[in-house]
This record gives C-alpha cells, sequence and structure tokens, in this order.
C-alpha cells in the first residue's frame, strides 16, 4: 500500500488465460463429436509436457515455479499446439512439439511475456519440418472411413504404435480437406468435382467445418469479454475472404470459394486464438490491422501456391518477426501532439 | 445543449463518494496546536517572518513569498509561535521540511482585515494580493494562483472551473459548490475579470447532480454581479476518470487539446478548480487569507464527512472526528488514485502531527479490506488494456519497457513527459505492474541527469573562464616584462658603443623568439584543456 493508484480491477493473467482456454472448448467438443475423442488425448499430453516443461525450465532459469504455474499460459500454447496436429499420433510427436515450443520458444526468450514468435506455432513448424510423415495422417470424421478404430484402439496406437492386425495407417487416417483439394488440383481435376468427394461438407472438410464454427463460436466470446480487439480477426478473416474471392472469382475451377478457406485449416483458431496471443502481435490497432492482413494474405499463398498442407503457422511466425517494425511505423497520435510528432 | 468533446480511455472506478455527502460541511474544532508547512505550495519555499515566542493573530502573515512561484504563510488562528523548525510533513518523500508551530490561544483574534472591490484594481495589483493573501490552487497541486494569472499578452477565451472530481472518495469540492456556489460564482467573476476572459465554464461530472443546480442557481441570482456580456455556464460533463485533470477537462468542454509542452493559455483557455474561485473570493471581497479548507474525512471511518479545517491542523486529530475503525492500518492523502500513503501514520490512533496542508482534499483512512496489499506483479503481456485506457494515448506498456531497461531516451521518444500520471493503466493491469511508479522513477531520473548535465556545462563555462584568465594574466605579464626591458634597453642604448648594440640587438631577439615559443605553448596547451 506504498504506491497509487492504491486500488485494481483487473483480473489477473491466469484469469485471462483461463477464459481463452474456455473459449476454446466449444471447438474441442465439436472435434470429440466428429473425431472421436483422440483429440483429448494429445490435449492431456499437452498439458501434462507443457507444464512440466515450463515448471523445469522456470527452476533452470532461477525463477519462482509456482506464480508462473498457476497463469494458465503454458496449458494454453500446449492446447493450441494439439488442435495443430493429428491427433491420432504417436504420443511423442506432441510431447516434442509441445516441449520444444516451451522450452525454446517461450523460456529462452525469457519466458511469459518475452516470446517473439507465437510458441504453440513455433512448436507446430519445428514438428511439420521434422515429422512431415506423422503429420499427415489425421484421424477421419467418423463414418468416412470403412474401418474405423475404437477409442481403446486409438490409445493403443498412439502409446504402443501398434495398429489392428491387417490395419495399416492408411486405411484409418486421411489427408485434410485442405490437402486433399491440394493433391486433387494437381491431378487436373475441378474444384467443383473434387468438392463432390465424401471427405467434404456444406462449405468446407466434413466435420472440421463444424470444429471452425465452434472456434468462431469461442472466438466471438473472447470480442465480447473484450480479452481480444476485433481488429485482428475482422482483418485476418477479412483479407482472406477477399484475396481468395478475388483468385476464384478469376478463375472458380482452379481456386476455391473463400468460404472454404474460412473454415478450412487453421483459419478460424488463427483468427480469434493464435494470431491475437497478444504477446506476438502488435500492440497498436493499426498495427493489428497490418499485421492479420499480412497473415492472411501469407496463409493463401502458402495454401494455394505452397508446399505445406496449411499456411497458418507459417504466416503467423512471418508477421510475428514483423511486430516490433510494424508497431513502430504505427505509433498513434499523443494527446496533445500533432500526427507526425511522436514518432520515433 | 452544449456539445462536448471527448477524450481517448479513462476508467470507471468504484466512486466511493456517497458516504461523504450525507451531511452537510462540519467546521472542525480549534486543535491543541498547528503545524503549519512554509512550503505547501509548488515553487519556493516561503521565508518565515517569525520567531519562536512570537505573538500573532489570525491570518498574520508568517511566511513571506520567496521568489517568483511561491506564495504567503498565515497563521490560522491566533497564538503563540512554539517553534519555527523541520518538522515531518504530508509528502510522498517522507522528509521533513520547515514548519511553524502555532499554539492557539482560543481567542481566534483576527488581524485587521482589508476587503478590496476587484473592479477599482488592475489585475497585476490583485495578483499581488492574491500572492500575499495565500491563495494557490486547491485541486492537489497547490500551484500559487497569481503565476496562473499573470498571462501578459495572450487573449484568454475560456476561463474553465474545474469541479468535475473525479477521483473516487472525495467529496470536497462536490459539498463546496452545493453550499457555497454564490461564493463560488463570485471568485470566478473575479478571476474572469483579471484574465480578460470571453466566458467562464464549469466542468462537474453528471454524478453530482445537487452541485450543478447549486451553481446553476448561484449563477441566475448572481446576475447583478456578473458582468453583462460575458456568461458563466455549469455545464455537466460525463462521469470519467480522469476527466477532472485539467487537459482533458479543457478537451471535453472546449474540444482543443493543450499542445505537448505548452500551457492551457497558449490555446486561450485557463483552468481553476472551484475551491480555488472561493478562496479567491474570500481573499479579495472579504480579505481574509488562505487559512482553512475543505477536507473530505472518508473511508475506514464511523462517520464519512467533509470538514472545513484549518491549514496545519494534526490530520490524527481530523481522523479523529470521524473516527478510524479499529482495523485501520494506514492512511491516505488524496484519492486512491494519485494520492499516497502518509508515512509514519498506521493504525487507528495516529500519534504523529503531520499536518494537513492547503494541498489536502482527503484523507482516507485504509483498511486491509478498502485497499487490499497488490499482489505480486507478472510479466507485462502486451494486452494493451492499458493503451485502451490512457487519456495521453500513451504506450503505456512500452514506456514500462524502457524505464524498466532505463532506456531513457527511447522513453522520452515515446511522450513519456505526456503520462499526467492518472494510474489508469496500474488500475487495470492484467499482472499489477505499478506502472506509474515505474514512469516517475524515468522521469526523476531523466530530470537528475539533466540537471547534471547542466552542472556539467556550468562547470565547463567555468572552467574555460578559469584558463582564459591564466592565458591573460601571463601574457600581460609578459607583456609589461617586454616593456621594461625595451626600456632598459633604450637606456643603455643611449651609453654603449656599436658593437655591444649589435650584440645585445641579437640577444633581445632571441630573447623574442624564446617568448614566442613559451607563449604559443601556452596556447597549445589552453586549446587542449579547453576541449
Amino acid at each position: 500500500m506504498l504506491f497509487s493508484p492504491l486500488i485494481s480491477k483487473s483480473e489477473g493473467v491466469s484469469v485471462i488465460m483461463l477464459k481463452v482456454l474456455l473459449a476454446l472448448l466449444p471447438g474441442i467438443a465439436l472435434y470429440v463429436w466428429y473425431f472421436g475423442p483422440a483429440i483429448l488425448v494429445s490435449i492431456t499430453l499437452a498439458s501434462i509436457t507443457a507444464l512440466a516443461t515450463e515448471a523445469a525450465m522456470l527452476k533452470l532459469r532461477n525463477r519462482p515455479v509456482a506464480p508462473f504455474l498457476r497463469d494458465n499460459s503454458a496449458l494454453l500454447t500446449g492446447w493450441l499446439l494439439a488442435l495443430s496436429i493429428p491427433p491420432l499420433a504417436p504420443w511423442w510427436l506432441v510431447v516434442v512439439g509441445t516441449a520444444f515450443a516451451i522450452a525454446i520458444a517461450k523460456q529462452l526468450y525469457g519466458g511469459l511475456g518475452s516470446n517473439l514468435f507465437n510458441p504453440a506455432m513455433v512448436g507446430y513448424a519445428v514438428l511439420i519440418i521434422s515429422f512431415p510423415a506423422q503429420m499427415t495422417h489425421w484421424v477421419a470424421p467418423q463414418g468416412l472411413v470403412l474401418n474405423e478404430l475404437s477409442f481403446a484402439q486409438q490409445l493403443q496406437y498412439i502409446f504402443l504404435g501398434a495398429l489392428p492386425q491387417g490395419l495399416t495407417l492408411d486405411a484409418v487416417t486421411m489427408a485434410t480437406p485442405l490437402d486433399t483439394l491440394k493433391t486433387h488440383l494437381h491431378l487436373e481435376e475441378s474444384v467443383q468435382h473434387i468438392l463432390n468427394m465424401p471427405i467434404y461438407g456444406q462449405i468446407a472438410g466434413h466435420g472440421s467445418e463444424m470444429v471452425a464454427w465452434g472456434f468462431l463460436f469461442g472466438g466471438l466470446y473472447l470480442l465480447a469479454s473484450r480479452i481480444i480487439s476485433w481488429h485482428i480477426p475482422v482483418a485476418y478473416l477479412v483479407t482472406l475472404f477477399a484475396i481468395a474471392g478475388i483468385f476464384h472469382l478469376v478463375d472458380p475451377a482452379h481456386y476455391v470459394a473463400p468460404l472454404f478457406h474460412w473454415y478450412s485449416g487453421a483459419a478460424m483458431l488463427g483468427a480469434f486464438f493464435i494470431l491475437t496471443d497478444p504477446v506476438s502481435s502488435p500492440t497498436t490497432n493499426k498495427g493489428r490491422l497490418i499485421y492479420a492482413a499480412g497473415a492472411a494474405l501469407l496463409t493463401y499463398l502458402i495454401r494455394t501456391f505452397g508446399g505445406f498442407p496449411d499456411g497458418v503457422a507459417f504466416a503467423t511466425l512471418l508477421m510475428n518477426i514483423s511486430v516490433p517494425l510494424i508497431v513502430l511505423y504505427t505509433q498513434p497520435k499523443v494527446f496533445g501532439k500533432k500526427s507526425k510528432e511522436g514518432k520515433p | 445543449m452544449r456539445t462536448l468533446y471527448t477524450f481517448h480511455g479513462g476508467i470507471h472506478p468504484p466512486s466511493n463518494k456517497a458516504q461523504s455527502t450525507r451531511t452537510a460541511i462540519a467546521h472542525a474544532p480549534l486543535p491543541s496546536r498547528l503545524v503549519v508547512p512554509l512550503h505547501q505550495h509548488a515553487g519556493e519555499t516561503a521565508k518565515p517572518v517569525v520567531q519562536a515566542g512570537d505573538h500573532v493573530l489570525k491570518g498574520q502573515l508568517i511566511g513571506m513569498p520567496d521568489g517568483f512561484v511561491s506564495s504567503a504563510v498565515h497563521a490560522p488562528t491566533s497564538g503563540t509561535i512554539a517553534a519555527v523548525d523541520m518538522q515531518l510533513i504530508a509528502h510522498p518523500s517522507g522528509l521533513p521540511n520547515l514548519c511553524a508551530t502555532l499554539i492557539p490561544d482560543g481567542k481566534d483574534e483576527w488581524v485587521a482585515l482589508k476587503p478590496v472591490d476587484f473592479r477599482d484594481h488592475s489585475s497585476a495589483e490583485l495578483q499581488h494580493l492574491l500572492r500575499m493573501a495565500g491563495v494557490v490552487g486547491l485541486g492537489g497541486a497547490a500551484f500559487p494562483s497569481d503565476v496562473k494569472l499573470r498571462i501578459g499578452k495572450q487573449k484568454i477565451t475560456t476561463l474553465i472551473l474545474n469541479g468535475a472530481e473525479c477521483e473516487p472518495y472525495i467529496t470536497c469540492d462536490d459539498m463546496m459548490m452545493r453550499e457555497r456556489a454564490a461564493e463560488i460564482v463570485q471568485g470566478a467573476e473575479i478571476l474572469r475579470f483579471m484574465l480578460d476572459a470571453d466566458e467562464v465554464l464549469y466542468g462537474v461530472e453528471d454524478n453530482k447532480p445537487e452541485a450543478i443546480a447549486a451553481l446553476r442557481q448561484a449563477i441566475k441570482e448572481s446576475g447583478h454581479v456578473l458582468q453583462q456580456d460575458k456568461r458563466q455556464e455549469a455545464v455537466a460533463i460525463p462521469t470519467i476518470y480522469p476527466g477532472g485533470s485539467a487537459k482533458q477537462l479543457i478537451r471535453v468542454l472546449t474540444g482543443l487539446e493543450v499542445p505537448s509542452g505548452k500551457l492551457p493559455t497558449d490555446i486561450g483557455v485557463q483552468c481553476f478548480n472551484v475551491a480555488t474561485a472561493y478562496s479567491v473570493y474570500r481573499a479579495l471581497a472579504h480579505g481574509e487569507p488562505l487559512l482553512s479548507r475543505i477536507v473530505t474525512i472518508t473511508g475506514n471511518v464511523r462517520e464519512a464527512r467533509n470538514y472545513e479545517a484549518l491549514i496545519g491542523t494534526p490530520i490524527a486529530e481530523l481522523v479523529a472526528l470521524s473516527e478510524a475503525l479499529p482495523d485501520t492500518n494506514g492512511y491516505i492523502m488524496g484519492g486512491p488514485m494519485m494520492g499516497f500513503a502518509l508515512h509514519g501514520m498506521s493504525g487507528p490512533g495516529p500519534a504523529v502531527h503531520v499536518p494537513m496542508v492547503k494541498a489536502t482534499n482527503c484523507i482516507i483512512a485504509a483498511s486491509a479490506k478498502l485497499f487490499p496489499a497488490p499482489q505480486p506483479a507478472m510479466p507485462c503481456i502486451r494486452c494493451t488494456r492499458c493503451v485502451e485506457v490512457c487519456p495521453a494515448d500513451l504506450q503505456p506498456q512500452d514506456l514500462y519497457w524502457f524505464a524498466q531497461s532505463k532506456e531513457f531516451g527511447r522513453a522520452q521518444v515515446f511522450s513519456l513527459f505526456d503520462c499526467i500520471e492518472c494510474g489508469a493503466c496500474s488500475y487495470v493491469c492484467p499482472s499489477h505492474i505499478p506502472l506509474v511508479q515505474y514512469y516517475r522513477f524515468a522521469k526523476s531520473e531523466i530530470r537528475a541527469r539533466e540537471h547534471d548535465k547542466q552542472l556539467a556545462d556550468q562547470a565547463r563555462v567555468r572552467h574555460e573562464f578559469h584558463e582564459q584568465r591564466l592565458e591573460r594574466e601571463k601574457r600581460e605579464k609578459a607583456d609589461k616584462l617586454a616593456a621594461k626591458e625595451k626600456a632598459a634597453q633604450a637606456a643603455k642604448l643611449s651609453s654603449t658603443s656599436p658593437q655591444q648594440q649589435a650584440e645585445l640587438a641579437e640577444l633581445a631577439a632571441s630573447r623574442a623568439h624564446i617568448r614566442e615559443v613559451a607563449q604559443s605553448e601556452v596556447e597549445h596547451t589552453t586549446e587542449r584543456t579547453g576541449e
């Protein structure tokens, strides 16, 4: 009780992070509904790894462990990474990714608040570069493949690497809707033709489009509770829509409709949960618009012309590097100063 | 309806004002002793003009203004000066300062008062009267009012009377506006006259409807004392902290922004607190110097209330009037957003005689329940809640970063000195970082460095002058020597042979050469040291 102000209304970092975790629940619930409970296993693995790595690193860095474990930020990183990678994968995949995200991308940069890059996306990038094969086997939506694995069989595969007699991994998994589209476009099929495949639903991938709705719903909750501002999600989705719309209008046979991009891959998750990470995104509103628009452009380019199945992670990381520059050149006008002044 | 403007950001902390507005302003009884600090205004300390043992009358000068920015200090009642020495005062630093201790004789006997009609005097004369009456801003900064009225050739369009009182808990201005609106209106007219302003606007937050109604009534009834074509208007402004900060209030009422580093007068506006206007009226129309003010005693007390109390009254005696509750663990002077905890005072029965001063608008008894201990600070996560509430449109998270890494140059580039230290950023910070404290630190470090640089500059100038003087003295000595030699030579020349003359000339030439070499060496060294 020494310094003014002597009152505070703030809810604290841990509550903010907790609300973000809560906002992920609708998407996770739909994920379980359409793809089975395997995702809960990887979220659990990611949570344990995140907390353990965070604790170990804090200990090594001689920082207090308990308050930082309670801030929920490590959990959030773990959850976001788990939601970005295939749930039906060897257990060590999510463990390696999460450990790398927390130890290297977060703690070695200085811990909470100091990381230049989004830790979950760094973890994703490491995994997709190091283990591309494991990263492409996605669990199929329920009812789409002949040989569906029971939860027990899924656990057996995740922890022991064993599949039931006579089944190969390819028989029980699929490529993502984005990946399938890309592969078939290379085979000179038209977009309209490809979208008739059973993997696709009303807007985008069967099941995955519903999960995207879940993330959109959670994102709206974050907006309503003022945990994130509208700038990043709106600029991201609008830009993605605009670019995809232009290509689609010019050549609908080769370029899929903009809504497909919204509801595919990590676009919704990215717009509301990943790009909005306050630590690694710009602090100015104008900067946020530029940052999100840039991320949308990169997402589209990587998805459409690049070699990776989705572009959100690399788009995020590339825009993360640009944040200090963006912030420097988007300083708002200070009270009593002409807009030109006050700029560095 | 007048068009109002907004400023960026702001917060809505719980107002906690209702507790202290239930009852009328009470007069605090005469305390057993008064400790009157000689430095209770911004600027230079007043020079004491009394000694221990002197008997003084109420209103008698005890501290003479000393310097351009300074103000007079008076005896708040009649009695005997017990001491003029260093005493603990209400200041964030907790350091003692020069005070006059007065033991009241209980008679409360006035000096002869000299009321004046302000219309008979020039602004300069009135300024002097206010300076000698010890009138300072009563909004909190206690800046000498006469200095704010010396405006030179600037045209003042709008005089703003600040009755916003945006800080939680504080109600002294509210109660004064309710009860003494007529005097405030007349004081405002005096200020308007002195500034030759075109209009007077009162900015009062709309959570004080009684005060606004009282002012409007008083303005209507004071028609005869107001100059015909110069109107006064009480404006209800939205309740948002820090709406009572001068720059923000000016923006809300006029839409104008005081340019960074400039004064309100630079854009034709001047701002005074409503209580200051009241004091101006009392000082001129009644000749009474500023001896008392209204203080809100609130917080963890049995009966929160406003008191009119003499300057120098021990805060402990004031708090006792409202009965601090047993779990009281400290006292705050000012509001919870910008006030500070008083040193040496804790528990329900403080023993220390820290006195109230002209800037003391509010004393809040604190308890662990009302003001919980701050939670441990976490790292900044750049969530920009601070940016959203900053009324100066700053980037508090960046300023914090620069302050804690001591990048003061960067902090200044990011407009550190436009921060008004309102505390809105700290209030909303989810990481519980004492942000304002970092800004205060950075500001004081920068000021200290600038001060050091000035001292270094002065030292360098002095050193250079010293070197020049030494050089000049050397040259003068050499010239004198040369002149002497010449004279001696001339004397010799007349009595020597041509042979000797030639030898002497040669000798003189070589001497001159040596002198030249020595001279150039001196110059060389001076140049080097002068660098």
